[in-house]
């Protein structure tokens, strides 16, 4: 019980500092990413403003597959018993979705693309039905058109 | 000739003479112990699971390959209007689908 309750406590300390560290980390990378990717646009409307001189469009993809720490997975295990805002959730989803965006405009750039249309979002619990340990892991996915427009000087 | 994948309707500059119909790809996969184990110690950190990612986006061109099989099957040129979509089957396999409009384009 007491060996229990030490790792317990271990592994909640553990996640919280890690995941902290972790965390910052990876949002200073994505806004410096985000700063330099600036160029490329991307649009959720289905269609080119300009229809004219583009090259072949290339379907581009970017995905990333994200967990929470055991630290906030436990906070907002007990969220669940006041309600209201999950904020560890919504901090992991917003990860998420800032990565995979970033992923495939650094394919678009690959491409020499300069715009991306039609941008879905999409998010898939890809942990359903597996052991409490494992709630808590989510991907996103983000995919678009990518085109180049020779009138958009970057 | 290579396969135009797009997630649009149109192609800029290009007309669609013949439309064939719906494509698709699927694939089923399932991590294998030593990722599950991997990315279990990385729940308790937080962060990525880059074994994940690798094996979605492996089986997500998996998908796509066998979707752009079928459309050059029926000798298309491109597919139009593309879509994804995950759904975990089980505990622990995830589906991977693409499906799109086979369509053959001229300029």
């Amino acid at each position: 019980m007491i060996a229990e309750l030490f790792v317990f406590t271990g592994l909640l300390l553990i996640g919280f500092i890690a995941g902290q560290v972790l965390e910052y980390r990876h949002l200073r990378s994505i806004r410096h990413r985000e700063q330099r990717l600036g160029p490329i646009l991307t649009f959720a409307k289905r269609f080119p403003a300009n229809q004219q001189h583009q090259q072949a469009p290339h379907l581009v993809t970017g995905c990333v597959v994200i967990s929470v720490d055991y630290f906030k997975r436990f906070v907002a295990m007990l969220y669940l018993l006041i309600g209201g805002r999950v904020k560890p959730y919504e901090s992991l989803l917003e990860r998420g979705r800032r990565e995979a965006l970033l992923r495939m405009k650094e394919q678009a750039l690959a491409l020499n693309a300069n715009l991306i249309v039609n941008v879905k979002i999409e998010t898939a619990a890809i942990s359903k039905g597996a052991t409490a340990q494992q709630i808590g892991c989510v991907e996103v996915l983000a995919y678009g058109t990518a085109l180049r427009d020779p009138n958009l000087t970057s | 000739m290579r396969v135009v994948i797009s997630n649009i309707e149109i192609i800029p500059g290009k007309k669609i003479v013949k439309h064939l119909g719906l494509v698709q790809g699927n694939t089923v996969r399932t991590k294998h112990f030593g990722r599950d184990f991997m990315a279990g110690l990385k729940n308790i950190v937080g962060g990525e699971l880059v074994g994940y990612t690798e094996l979605l986006t492996e089986s997500r061109q998996e998908a796509t390959d066998r979707m752009v099989k079928q459309a050059e099957a029926i000798g298309a040129n491109a597919i139009l209007n593309v879509r994804y979509s995950t759904s975990s089957v089980t505990s622990g396999a995830a589906e991977l689908f693409a499906y799109g409009t086979a369509v053959v384009l001229a300029d």
